[in-house]
């Protein structure tokens, strides 16, 4: 389609020029951020807005990385991160195959079973209780079970299953195939970009995992990332005197070190599983 | 009717002629438990997730019975004394209650007010764009804030937002304006929470616009424009009415949300100096609950929450199938 109109130009300029600006103004707080840690502490002080550093000196990274705090968390946070997103895919594929098969009785039922959590919730002092009385408070597992299935995850799962062609499960019953051999060797394959896009929500979560933790987690040793980030970013420096005031010297930079530390195995990962999520995956959440 | 395999087939089959001779009751029970066998795997499958549903979200509802209880730890939820609505009577009657709560829905309103709109007029300004890879790159972009945690984003903010060295202030300097403390004021932490919180979430909030923009059929714009209708008329006769279906989905969850107003947002950006504005319910409730140990007074206050959730939820879905839309369920 073609807009010859000299407002339609007109139009279309602007629009670029305003979605360049928001998208801007969206990442340079990332960027400077970045600028900030890599920075001596006079240039931060001294210049008015550095957009590109002057001088660059990676000392805040060397003291970040000397810090035994950051590589149990870090450990914690693999850890959660891995075992969580492979427990949630688990129970996310299985219930949304099976919830997906057209007419399987009672699926209607435990549809709604499932649906309703996300209308009410008991609230967190009795899951804190739940946690409590299962005797997971400070241990990886409360950071893992507790929000270990996502309804909406569930949900554009179903759905994606749901509108794979009914051919080729038919087919394949037919010939004698399980239900279980079924996902395993066709749908699965088949569902690659909504398993994709579902992983990724799953291991972004895990990775930000900070509301189980402040709930459930109080032993240092079992912090996870976020939490050593905020004693980093709002608690007094003192607590970390391992290099007594080069700390203070140092501290902006250190601070936002540790924001790029915990943030960018996400950036790095996220662009390239967004073709999936743009590509439509998402579209069945409408649906429902 | 449905065969699951050929083997159920002939199976069903056999069944059917036995059946003949035998009792309708019978005949039924034996079909039931017979379809739930070929469907085994099926059902074994939806095992994990009931009870994984049952533990972390049924007992908690059942547990919420404890705000009608004087818990105690001993005694357990189900040991401990009944209190009737004792908690809620206290709750009521305390003036940092009604702060927590108008926090809540101010906070929320500003969020509604001004972070519904915002994805939705960029998926109208991006669905404009006729280079792809523009287009793709600005997505690319705006997504990103939603995949890092309020904790990074903190931090973040908190440098952006510094007093004396941080980029905004140093950009008001500049134009000879006094630093404002945009985190350390009353006056300006609520307009600092809502335009965080757009800056996080409006980009990956217009995805499901896209989406719904992506599926309305490229021949009604060109019926459109042979009948003369400019871009500004098409936008507003066409692609509008088109998506106002996803527009209310949304609002409607929206509305069934309104006592969220970001628990962990304003848990990692909160002090006691602006306590009096943004404290909310639910870091009310993680204070008196696992501050103070006083769980049958936070799980009172929970449970007060939801129910408003709930009932707003009803309310709206009930509301928008009056007015002719779909609704949630």
């Amino acid at each position: 389609m073609h807009y010859t109109s000299r407002v339609g130009k007109l139009f279309d300029s602007f629009n670029i020029g305003f979605l360049a600006i928001v998208a801007i103004v969206t990442i340079y707080p990332f960027w400077d951020t970045f600028v900030v840690s890599i920075i001596p502490l006079k240039e931060y002080l001294g210049s008015n807005i550095h957009i590109f550093p002057r001088e660059v000196t990676f000392e805040a990274y060397q003291y970040l990385f000397s810090m035994n705090e950051l590589w149990t968390s870090y450990g914690v946070t693999l850890f959660v991160t891995v075992v969580g997103t492979a427990i949630s895919m688990f129970l996310t594929v299985t219930a949304a195959y099976a919830l997906s098969r057209p007419g399987l009785k009672g699926s209607r039922v435990i549809m709604f079973f499932f649906v309703f959590t996300m209308m009410f919730s008991g609230g967190i002092i009795p899951t804190y209780l739940v946690v409590k009385n299962l005797g997971m408070m400070n241990s990886v597992w409360a950071l893992i079970f507790p929000s270990a299935l996502a309804t909406y995850n569930l949900i554009i799962m179903k759905n994606f299953f749901a509108a794979l062609p009914d051919g080729l499960v038919e087919a394949a019953r037919i010939d004698g195939c399980n239900d279980l051999r079924i996902l395993y060797k066709i749908v699965i394959p088949l569902s690659l970009p909504a398993i994709s896009t579902i992983t990724l929500f799953y291991a972004v979560t895990r990775w930000n995992e900070f509301f189980n933790a402040i709930f459930f987690i109080s032993d240092k040793e079992l912090w996870p990332l976020q939490l050593f980030l905020r004693s980093m970013l709002f608690e007094n420096e003192s607590s970390y005197s391992g290099g007594g005031d080069s700390v203070f010297l140092l501290g902006p930079s250190i601070k936002m070190a540790t924001v790029m530390a915990a943030s960018i195995p996400v950036m790095l990962l996220y662009p390239f599983f967004q073709k999936y999520f743009t590509n439509g995956v998402l579209i069945g959440a409408v649906k429902e | 009717m449905e065969f699951v395999d050929s083997e159920s087939a002939r199976k069903e089959v056999a069944l059917r002629q036995a059946a003949v001779q035998s009792p309708d009751r019978v005949r039924k029970r034996a079909s039931l438990l017979r379809y739930i066998w070929f469907n085994r795997y099926l059902y074994i499958m939806l095992i994990p997730a009931l009870v994984y549903y049952l533990i972390f979200h049924y007992i908690p509802m059942y547990g919420a019975v404890v705000a009608f209880k004087e818990f105690s730890i001993t005694k357990g939820i189900l040991g401990s004394d009944w209190a009737g609505f004792e908690h809620f009577r206290y709750l009521f009657s305390q003036d940092k209650f009604w702060e927590v709560f108008k926090n809540t829905v101010i906070i929320s309103l500003y969020r509604l007010a001004f972070g519904f709109p915002a994805p939705i007029i960029a998926a109208l300004l991006l669905n404009e764009v006729r280079s792809r890879l523009f287009k793709q790159t600005i997505q690319t972009v705006i997504y990103l804030p939603h995949f890092i945690s309020w904790v990074i984003l903190g931090g973040i903010l908190i440098n952006l937002l510094s007093t004396d060295s941080g980029v905004v202030n140093n950009i008001i300097k500049l134009f000879g304006g006094t630093p404002i403390g945009f985190l350390s004021n009353e006056s300006y932490f609520r307009s600092t929470l809502v335009l965080s919180m757009i800056w996080k979430e409006f980009g990956w909030n217009t995805i499901i616009y896209i989406a719904a923009l992506a599926g309305i059929s490229p021949h009604l714009y060109e019926a459109s424009v042979i009948d003369g209708a400019n871009r500004f008329q098409r936008l507003l006769y066409l692609t509008i009415p088109l998506i106002r279906s996803t527009i209310v989905l949304i609002l409607i969850l929206r509305l069934g949300g309104i006592m969220e107003a970001g628990f962990e947002q304003i848990f990692v950006l909160y002090h006691p100096g602006v306590y009096r504005v943004s404290d909310i319910i639910d870091t009310y409730v993680y204070r008196i609950g696992l501050t103070d140990g006083k769980f049958s007074l936070a799980a009172a206050v929970g449970l007060f929450k939801s129910l408003i959730n709930f009932t707003l939820l009803v309310l709206a879905n009930w509301l928008s199938r009056k007015m002719g839309e779909h609704g949630v369920y």
